[in-house]
């Protein structure tokens, strides 16, 4: 049984496409008998999500030109 | 070389022709990567003229150096590791007195231990515009250190690997992990402060 400071040190773990099936389990059973805990699972989850899901920032116009000018004046 | 027969080469063959003197697979390489390289400069400098010069500076500096790019690593792994150096350089000059560096010392206290527990509305994102809502994420990401900013953008944000991250910033990979637990935790404490229920207070959770 994982107690709350270890928990915290396996998030990233756990969030790792690979993690291994024992973190998961551990991550999952601490969280399953602690809500704080719980809630900071559920939370940083979304905050991955929300942040993963937005789109990029638009190029500002005429960056992309002026990089090539820039560069054709160094050739 | 057309857009067409350039569109289709590898980073890696790319690089070959730019460093024969092809400008023109360079600038296939800037099509590339420049709305990345332009989003983690964005997010670690914040000033959108600052991120122009940055990105400009940093593709400028990869083509004179392409010589020395050694080819074991990714092109864009190289380039970002430029780009991230411009970007602290600038930071540098804005905030003269105080030192930024990748590898600034992390307290060892308490204060990454979550303070603000409380679960979220459902849906937060979709009360917020989307102007609004990267206002709000990109806020949340300049209260961060600058390291902090490019771990979680490297690694959360562009999908770097643990260990591609840690050759752009040249920090090693226990480095990355514990930055990146803090960047997340941060910005989760941060993201809960706007996001969370309301009607829910911490005493019920304490
Ligand atoms: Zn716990």
């Amino acid at each position: 049984m994982l107690t709350c400071k270890e928990f915290l040190n396996s998030l990233n773990e756990y969030f790792d496409d690979n993690a291994a099936a024992e973190i998961r389990a551990l991550v999952e059973s601490h969280i399953n008998t602690c809500p704080n805990c719980w809630v900071i699972l559920d939370t940083t989850r979304k905050t991955l999500q929300i942040y993963k899901g937005m789109e990029p920032q638009p190029l500002p116009p005429g960056l992309h030109d002026r990089i090539m000018s820039a560069l054709d004046k160094r050739k | 070389m057309h857009q067409a027969e350039t569109g289709s080469l590898d980073d890696l063959a790319l690089v070959h022709q730019a460093k024969a003197g092809d400008i023109g697979a360079f600038g296939e390489l800037v099509s590339r990567y420049e709305t990345r390289i332009y989003r983690l400069a964005r997010n670690i400098v914040a000033l959108p003229q600052d991120a122009e010069d940055v990105v400009q500076n940093a593709f400028l500096k990869a083509y004179s150096k392409l010589d020395s790019f050694q080819e074991n690593s990714k092109f864009y792994t190289w380039l970002v590791r430029i780009a991230v150096n411009e970007a602290l350089m600038k930071l540098r000059r804005r905030k003269s007195s105080k030192t930024v560096s990748l590898d600034e010392p992390i307290d060892t206290g308490q204060d990454e231990l979550p303070r603000e527990i409380a679960v979220w509305e459902s849906t937060p994102e979709s009360q917020y515009s989307q102007t609004e809502l990267r206002e709000i994420l990109d806020k949340a990401i300049d209260d961060l250190p600058p390291i902090y900013r490019a771990v979680f953008l490297l690694r959360d944000v562009d999908g770097l690997s643990t260990e591609e991250t840690a050759e752009a910033l040249d920090l090693s990979i226990p480095a990355i992990k514990s930055r990146l637990l803090r960047a997340r935790l941060k910005l989760r404490e941060t993201l809960t402060g706007i996001f969370k229920r309301k009607g829910d207070d911490i005493f019920a959770y304490l």
